[in-house]
This record gives C-alpha cells, sequence and structure tokens, in this order.
C-alpha cells in the first residue's frame, strides 16, 4: 500500500519588540523570574490592556513580505482555558478575522524545483508564562516573565508532501523573519517553535487522512525526526486495521518518538468570543504603505538578484541567501576582491568559510576572518601572488589569528614563482632526475604528464604557477 | 433546544466551577432558555451584517514598545499564597 504524507505547520514566532504585546512590561530574556511580570500580565483585576503598535507593524511587515491580505479591520479574542502559567484563565490571541489573511511562501526542493506553500493566516497572540516542574516541595513553580510575549503564529496550509518539505518551509520561514527583522529566530530559547499537523492518506486520494498535531517542535532536525517518526506509527495503526486519533502529541528527542500528550476528556474547547477588553484594530492603507517602504531585499529578490548580477548558480544563490548576514559578507568579500570574481568568492565562502564556522560552532557574525580579509585573500589568487591550494593555508593561518592575507604570504615566504627562468631550472632538474620516467612519457605514456607537475610543483613546495608549469613541461618533454 | 444533564457537566468542568448534583437540573433549564431565546434570534435575517465585534464603534488605540512597568514582584507575591526562588508556587500540574 503507497501512502502520502499531509503537513501542515503552524509556527510561532516571537517578535523583537522590547515590551510585551498589551502591556509596558520588558521582554528581555534571561530576566530573575517573575520580575517582568506586570499587573496586566498577571490578570489582575481592573487592568485594561493596550496593544503594542510595533508588534502590529511587525505583523504587517511579514503579511506583506509573503504577499499576503492585510485584514483591515482585525479583531482579539478569548481563547480559554485553564493552566497555571496562564493566569487570566484565558489567552488573547486573534480568531476569526486575524491581521494577516492568506499569503504564499516558496520554497527550494532538493532536486532544484520550487514549490509554494500556501499561508492560510497570521494572527497576533500573548504567550503564556512557564511552568517550573522540578520539585518545589511537590508543587509546581510560576514564572510569568515571558507571559504577554508577542507571538505571530503563522499557520500553513496542508500543502507539505514530506518531512524535508516541512523543513524546507520552516527553514524558508526562519530566514524570513530574521531577514525582516521581527524575530531573531533563536529557536534553543524558543523565539521561533513549530507545531506540525501531520495525517497520512493513499496515495490518489483527496479525502486527508485523520491528523494528529506534534507539538511544540524548537529544531529542524526534531521536526524532521518527529514527522517522519509519526508518519511511520500512523502507517502502522492504518495497516494493522486501526484507526487514527485525533489528538496532541509531544516529541521526545531522547527516545525519537511521539506520544500521546492530553487524554480525551480534556479535547479542546476554547470557546473563542471577541474580547471585550479590546477594540477591533484597524489597519489602515497609509500604515501599511509606511511598512512596505521599510521592506528590506527578501531572501527571493536577493537570490533572484545573485544569480543575474554575480552569474551564480541557482543553489549557490539559494545557499548565500539563506540568512541576510551570509549574504551581506558574501557581497563584501566581492567588493574587496573583484567583481568578477563572484563564483570563487562564493566557493570560498560556502566551502572554507562555512566548513570552519560549523567546526567551531561559530555565526558568520563573529568569524575571525573578515570579509575584507577574505577578499583580500581572494584579490592575492587573482592576481598570481598564489594558488588556489596555497590560499587554503593562508586562510588557515588568517583564522588562526597570524594577520591579513599579505602578512601571512610574507611572513611564511608562500609568495607564487612565477619567474619563468626559476620554473624552467626546477624543470630542468625534475626531467634529468626521472630519466625513466621521461623514456615512458616520449613512448607515448601521456599520463606521466601528471608525474612531472607533481614533482615540479613537490620541488617548490607548491608555490610554482600552475599554469606556467604546465605550460613550460609541455615545451620541455 | 434542552441541555442535558452531562453537558451542563462539561460546561462547568470547563469553566472549573463546582456545580451541585442537586442544582444541575436548575441550571439545564436555565441554560436551555438562553439557547432557547438565542435560536429566537437567529430567525432575523442578518445578511449582510457584519457581526459586531464590540458595542463601542471605535477603533484600538496602539501604545509605543517601550518598557514602562518597573519591577514590582515583591509587592504582587505579597498576595501570593506561597512562592519561593520568586516562583509562584501552585498544586502539582503533571504527574
Amino acid at each position: 500500500m503507497e501512502w502520502e504524507t499531509v503537513i501542515g505547520l503552524e509556527i510561532h514566532a516571537q517578535l523583537s519588540t522590547r515590551s510585551k504585546i498589551f502591556s509596558g512590561a520588558s521582554t528581555a530574556y534571561g530576566a530573575e523570574p517573575n520580575t517582568q511580570a506586570c499587573a496586566v500580565d498577571l490578570g489582575l483585576p481592573g487592568v485594561l490592556p493596550v496593544l503594542n503598535e510595533k508588534a502590529v507593524a511587525m505583523a504587517v511587515k511579514l503579511g506583506l513580505a509573503i504577499d499576503a491580505e492585510i485584514t483591515p479591520r482585525s479583531v482579539f479574542a478569548r481563547k480559554n482555558y485553564f493552566y497555571p502559567d496562564l493566569p487570566k484563565g484565558y489567552q488573547i490571541s486573534q480568531y476569526e478575522l486575524p491581521v494577516v489573511g492568506r499569503g504564499h511562501l516558496e520554497i527550494e526542493l532538493e532536486d532544484g524545483e520550487t514549490k509554494t506553500i500556501g499561508v492560510t493566516r497570521a494572527h497576533l497572540e500573548e504567550d503564556a508564562g512557564k511552568s517550573l516542574h522540578e520539585d518545589f516541595h511537590g508543587m509546581t513553580g510560576i514564572d510569568l516573565n515571558r507571559a504577554g510575549t508577542p507571538l505571530l503564529e503563522i499557520v500553513s496550509e496542508p500543502d507539505m508532501r514530506s518531512p524535508r518539505e516541512a523543513v524546507a518551509y520552516m527553514k524558508k520561514m526562519h530566514s524570513l523573519v530574521r531577514y525582516l527583522g521581527i524575530c531573531d529566530g533563536n529557536m534553543q530559547e524558543g523565539s521561533f517553535r513549530c507545531d506540525a499537523n501531520v495525517s497520512v492518506r493513499r496515495r490518489g486520494t483527496e479525502k486527508f487522512g485523520t491528523r494528529t498535531e506534534i507539538k511544540n517542535l524548537n529544531s529542524f532536525r526534531f521536526l524532521e525526526k518527529a514527522i517522519e517518526f509519526e508518519v511511520e506509527r500512523q502507517i502502522d495503526v492504518l495497516e494493522g486495521g486501526g484507526a487514527v486519533v485525533q489528538e496532541t502529541r509531544l516529541f521526545d528527542p531522547d527516545k525519537g518518538e511521539t506520544r500521546s500528550m492530553r487524554s480525551k476528556e480534556e479535547a479542546n474547547d476554547y470557546r473563542y468570543f471577541p474580547d471585550p477588553d479590546l477594540l477591533p484594530l484597524d489597519i489602515d492603507s497609509t500604515f501599511i504603505e509606511q511598512i512596505r517602504a521599510e521592506l528590506p531585499e527578501l531572501p527571493d529578490e536577493k537570490k533572484n538578484r545573485f544569480k543575474t548580477h554575480y552569474g551564480l548558480s541557482a543553489y549557490d544563490a539559494a545557499t548565500l541567501t539563506t540568512s541576510r548576514e551570509m549574504a551581506d559578507y558574501f557581497e563584501a568579500v566581492v567588493e574587496q576582491a573583484d567583481a568578477g570574481q563572484a563564483k570563487m568568492a562564493a566557493n570560498w565562502v560556502m566551502g572554507e568559510l562555512s566548513g570552519a564556522l560549523n567546526r567551531e560552532g561559530r555565526e558568520i557574525g563573529d568569524s575571525p576572518v573578515s570579509a575584507q580579509a577574505l577578499g583580500g585573500l581572494l584579490a592575492r589568487i587573482q592576481d598570481n601572488t598564489i594558488s588556489g591550494k596555497i590560499a587554503k593555508e593562508v586562510f588557515e593561518a588568517m583564522w588562526a589569528g597570524e594577520g591579513d592575507a599579505d602578512t601571512v604570504i610574507e611572513a611564511k615566504g608562500l609568495k607564487q614563482i612565477t619567474d619563468t627562468g626559476a620554473i624552467e631550472q626546477v624543470i630542468d632538474q625534475v626531467i634529468a632526475d626521472n630519466p625513466k620516467q621521461l623514456e615512458q612519457y616520449r613512448s607515448g605514456k601521456d599520463k606521466l604528464f601528471g608525474f612531472f607537475v607533481g614533482q615540479v610543483m613537490k620541488q617548490t613546495g607548491g608555490k610554482a604557477n600552475p599554469a606556467q608549469v604546465n605550460e613550460l613541461l609541455k615545451k620541455k618533454l | 433546544m434542552s441541555l442535558s444533564l452531562d453537558e451542563v457537566r462539561k460546561i462547568a468542568h470547563l469553566a472549573r466551577l463546582s456545580v451541585q448534583e442537586e442544582d444541575l437540573q436548575g441550571y439545564a433549564r436555565n441554560l436551555s432558555d438562553i439557547l432557547d431565546l438565542v435560536q429566537q434570534m437567529e430567525g432575523v435575517d442578518t445578511q449582510g451584517v457584519t457581526p459586531m465585534a464590540h458595542p463601542l464603534d471605535a477603533s484600538q488605540r496602539l501604545r509605543a514598545d517601550e518598557p514602562t512597568e518597573t519591577d514590582q514582584r515583591d509587592h504582587f507575591q505579597g498576595n501570593a499564597p506561597a512562592v519561593e526562588s520568586g516562583l509562584y508556587l501552585v498544586p502539582k500540574v503533571i504527574e
């Protein structure tokens, strides 16, 4: 039996405002428990929520970036449920009229194809506090610093058909919110997390299968693993003659499995209704146009520009524009080196530099080799001072803090030998030292050409200009 | 429209209200009366009428994104039945 996976994601992006969505309490991360929870966040009687303008602007920004309709008059609603980290007994959210309506986002698949994923809506809401279940004499500790932090919940259509597609979508949205500067994207701190709705159906059927919702996935890898496991589990249930139960599940990263989270009797019944404490949110076209004018170049626009302006492949352009920081770094390298060296710059940024950053778990923002320094190194390859191979050695020294490219080349004596006479001298010596190979080469064993090149490079410590070596060797042999 | 006793129990549970068994009948009758009224209102033609989100014909005022609150934890926690290490303590919520 062939099964098809159907996935929809609900992404929660914490908006990087300085104060909360409905109160003037600070949102700074890592403060002492409950020192940033004011009367409004605590839901004390008699307080009124007042909406944060920046949070609205950020939501609109996302809406414009995904080509969505901005709802001219959206409404806040109460989502009612009881949990100790939600002091009011309801979460202020949006239900029937969210601020951002239908939009879409394009993702790149591994085969280079693109696919458009529909975004159903995005709405503003407040985050809840945190429950700490360590033992406080058999009680639970509550920290309400996070209560009231603005969230944008971005709900996708059930358009994804594999865990890989879900990851590609989540990564693209992650990249987008960071480009827009509306969310720091810090997944460890929970600033960017998602719930995955997963179901399977027989290939070729129209009707969706019963779905389960996997809560609170805060890494791309967990998202992929959780869906993979859940798909297998659902298929096993169905092929065993059973039925999938619609429920909320949790992913256990240690065991790599999902498990049921809430019992049936607590089935969600949130009894939404418009929050009488808040008036409808009117967004006029002046406000929208003001925000449109502030939009930065978006990942897809940047990607297309990298293809046309620098002549990069679709893959290179997509990789380099994953984050704004990497794209900016690349452009600074090219500017420093030479506009004609874009492909080489791309290779270095995605290869040597990314490799070194990954090895040390660093972000491109705190790379020990600046874009200017890397550009300087590439300029030395370009003007034939060093070969690409030697450049890797220089790069390592630069990474280790031994100075800029010129300093390292000078200090280590790595300057390329371009003096024809000097290279000829080495070639003559190599030929004299290897009469047997010379004999074989001349009798037609062409492959030995490489041997001679290798010998010359060895004698010169890799410093001879490879093009000149080839040319001169051909003449001499 | 009449609500069953089980439905009344469920509604009470969702609102975390403790309702005495002997009061269930009365609540069921009262709530059903309200639903009857709603049903009667549903007979009105509301085509083309935008649902009212708020009785005041006004729009939400926005505030600037600036932290204005100071730390009043001790003051607020003076009101709480149990606190420790700056946390509010509540009966354990997971087993």
